[in-house]
């Protein structure tokens, strides 16, 4: 059976595709929100660390499926090889419906303004594409504004002095400290820091008919038993389906755009829950499947005039690839530190998020989301045992007396870190699959360095008798969790995809609303962005719509 | 203290010989999924190596060979072929050296000789290509899942680690922590 036709087509359901698809939703468009994985609850994973989307060692509770799903990396050397979706270098997210932001840790940061200007800041650093977005925090203000009260955000931000203006308060009043929290707060207060509760996703209080979080200790890696997480399968999706506009379409891989002479797109080709072909017609097309796979999907979708793939004639689809640089310390106390009250993050400084001197841009400083316990066996100061008796002493003794402070660099964004197709791999059903290659940028490893010995300084005031740094950022690919960039908006068309609202410059009906239209990727975990974009664009593309096309 | 499985097994071998509910295949008869009965003693020896029984127990109380072994049925399963080899090449290297299995040796001297293993210093034929850090490592994490991991894959038998790191567990929903909103709004403020 054809399908209907319908006017748009969303292609992924995370933290990007969930608010575009309601915007076109809410005003009038029909929409097929595309989804290759599927609607997931907690009791099928419960709380297994080993199977979970922080721990994937026997696979990713969220998605994707082993047996369908995999990539090539190519190293350093040269040497490529194929990786699976549990194994690091696969950079995974999850897939299914609300993708990470179903089991994400939930930090809900604003990006600062600076952050939408590095270049104006900082000037041109070396070997990099470091550029001010085409957009200001001002443009994207008041889609921040509807991330935090559509989907749901819990702080306190007058607390953080480096906070951006706002119009409007967080609609959820902030957590409660934990014992690290206070420990960490009083610390914080001596070194004449700024210390404040992290904005959170979650429910400090009962909102929008579902129950406040009662802080478990495995919530990152895990979708909420009580749903008291906020992502997108639980907010803007549904308020999607009920306006009767729009149909989550699960288990359905996007194959390719389909392109017609003109230079326009028609539709999407896709394999359903069947891995039967399947055409989808759309006037307008939005690709969100996050920043390896948008990339992949718009270089797979070929025509006469996109050779070299959809939107890519200036060879910009795929690049700039970036994530953060993680980079951390560790302190062990005397006294025990840990109370169990979850998700364990919970305090933070902007301290050391730009205006640091010598240092283009920085990030954030915040204390960790409680480890499980294999997580925790590797969390050893270097030269410890990684065995036997000492080992399992380490783990029995010094776990409820360890704190870890880190933070996100803001990652220097480079031509060569990239996403491609790679010419000979196919995924399960024949498509060319993702093939990641490239490194971070050199200039990473300096700034983990500073940030790395802050972390160090405030646990050691915090009365740690033994601490150590882990400093991140070291070459090597980057990607991960918070891959963003591979679609860069911009002004100009030879050194961007998209123009400043989320729209290819060279195919007008074809949008990109996810991680990819970062240009810099802030030293802030990144979801509330990519939020906020998602809105920003489906927002623009509902005001362009005229019923039956839309205005040029 | 419980028996474990490889006494158990040797026990009934001892005592039937041919037991009337096994295959009668000679000495190959294995209660494991994947693993022979003398892989599965190495293995327990080495991984009891890496976490060993203390005041709290150790890797084979905690069923971590039958987590391997269930996930070489499983997840794992590509790793068969790096089990089999590997062990069958260290066990060889073990008796060269010192002219008996390495589950009867003493207790330093198998640290030792896993240390070996762990630092590359092992002369074999087998590792000349598969370096032994690397085999070394893979069972170190496996036994490390095994032993910490949730008990439904078959490791951490009534959560044993949990409770060696006094982790509650089950999680309580709803259980303590609720503090009046209003008595903590204000504490941290600035
Ligand atoms: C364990 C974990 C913890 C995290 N913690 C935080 C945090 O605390 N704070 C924060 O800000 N961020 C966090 N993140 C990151 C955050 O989830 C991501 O940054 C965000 O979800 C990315 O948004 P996106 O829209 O770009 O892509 P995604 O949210 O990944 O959405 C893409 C979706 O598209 C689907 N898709 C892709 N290709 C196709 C195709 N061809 N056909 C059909 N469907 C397709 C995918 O299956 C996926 O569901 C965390 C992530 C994880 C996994």
């Amino acid at each position: 059976m054809r399908n209907r036709h319908v006017n748009a087509v969303v292609i992924g359901s995370g933290a990007g595709g969930g608010p575009a698809a309601k915007e076109l939703a809410n005003n009038g468009m029909t929409v097929v929100l595309f989804e290759r994985g599927d609607w997931q609850a907690f009791d099928e994973h419960n709380d297994d660390e080993l199977c979970s989307q922080r721990t994937t060692v026997l696979g990713n509770a969220y998605g994707p499926d082993q047996d369908k799903h995999w990539r090539v990396v190519v190293d350093s050397r040269g040497n490529e090889r194929i990786v699976y979706p549990h194994e690091g270098g696969y950079n995974n997210n999850a897939a299914c419906v609300g993708s990470g932001t179903l089991s994400y840790g939930a930090m809900a940061w604003r990006f600062m303004p600076e952050d939408f200007r590095m270049k104006s800041e900082y000037g041109h650093v070396e070997g990099s594409t470091l550029e001010d977005w085409p957009i200001s925090y001002d443009d994207l203000e008041p889609f921040y504004t509807q991330a935090e009260w559509e989907i749901g955000v819990a702080g306190a931000d007058p607390q953080n002095p480096f906070v951006p203006d706002r119009k409007k308060p967080l609609p959820m009043p902030p957590f409660e400290y934990n014992l690290e929290g206070r420990i960490l707060f009083e610390a914080a207060k001596r070194k004449g820091w700024h210390p404040f509760p992290i904005p959170m996703l979650r429910n400090s209080i009962p909102y929008a008919g579902r129950p406040a979080c009662y802080r478990m200790r495995t919530c990152v890696g895990f979708a909420c038993p009580v749903n008291a997480k906020c992502g997108t399968q639980n907010t803007v999706i549904p308020v999607a389906m009920a306006t009767g506009n729009c149909e989550v379409r699960t288990r359905c891989q996007v194959a390719e755009i389909m392109l017609d002479d003109k230079g326009r797109a028609t539709g999407v080709k896709y394999f359903d829950r069947f891995n039967k072909p399947q055409i989808q017609t759309a006037d307008v097309v939005v690709v969100a499947g996050s920043a390896t796979e948008t990339a992949r999907l718009l270089l797979n979708s070929k025509s006469k005039l996109f050779p070299a793939g959809a939107g890519n004639n200036y060879d910009w689809v795929g690049r700039n690839l970036q994530g953060h640089a993680y980079t951390a310390a560790f302190g062990l106390f005397d006294d025990e530190v840990y109370d169990d009250v979850g998700p364990g993050a919970c305090i933070a400084i902007c301290d050391f998020n730009h205006h640091v001197d010598g240092i283009v841009g920085g990030g954030l400083l915040a204390n960790e989301f409680i480890p499980m316990p294999y997580l925790y066996t590797g969390t050893r100061p270097p030269g410890a045992a990684g065995w036997g008796k000492e080992h399992k002493d380490f783990q029995r003794n010094q776990f409820k007396k360890t704190i870890a402070v880190m933070g996100p660099f803001q990652e220097i964004p480079n031509f060569e870190s990239r996403v491609s197709v790679d010419p000979a791999v196919k995924d399960f059903w024949g498509i060319p699959v993702a093939r990641l290659s490239g490194s971070r940028h050199p200039y990473d490893r300096k700034g983990c360095e500073m940030m790395s010995a802050r972390a160090e300084e405030w646990l050691l005031e915090a009365g740690a008798h033994f601490t150590w740094q882990r400093i991140g950022g070291g070459p090597g690919l980057s990607g991960g969790q918070h891959q963003a960039g591979t679609c860069r908006m911009g002004n100009d068309k030879k050194t961007s995809v998209t123009n400043r609202f989320g729209q290819l410059h060279e195919i007008d009906n074809v949008f990109v609303a996810d991680g990819s239209l970062v240009v810099t990727n802030g030293g802030f975990n990144p979801a509330l962005t990519i939020m906020a974009l998602g809105f920003y664009v489906g927002h623009h593309i509902a005001d362009m719509w005229k019923g039956t096309r839309l205005k040029s | 203290m419980s028996i474990n499985r490889r006494e158990f097994l040797k026990g009934l071998t001892l005592a039937g010989g041919s037991l009337l509910f096994f295959p009668a295949c000679k000495g190959n008869i294995s209660f494991w999924r994947v693993l022979t009965e003398e892989e599965a003693s190495l293995l327990t020896a080495i991984t009891e190596q890496i976490i060993p029984a203390d005041e709290d127990p150790g890797a084979t109380d905690a069923g971590v060979v039958n987590f391997i072994d269930k996930q070489l049925s499983g997840f794992y399963s590509g790793l068969k072929d790096s089990y089999r080899n590997g062990l069958e090449a260290f066990q060889d290297y073990c008796r060269k050296k010192t002219g008996a299995n390495f589950e009867a040796l003493a207790w330093d001297v198998q640290t030792g000789l896993l240390k070996d293993l762990e630092a590359n210093r092992i002369d074999h034929p087998y590792w000349e290509e598969n370096t032994a850090s690397r085999f070394f490592s893979m069972i170190r994490n496996h036994t490390m899942q095994g032993f910490y991991g949730s008990p439904r894959h078959g490791g951490n038998k009534n959560y044993v680690s949990y409770k060696m790191m006094r982790i509650d567990y089950p999680h309580v929903i709803g259980r303590n922590i609720y503090t009046p909103r209003s008595e903590t709004l204000n504490i941290y403020q600035p």
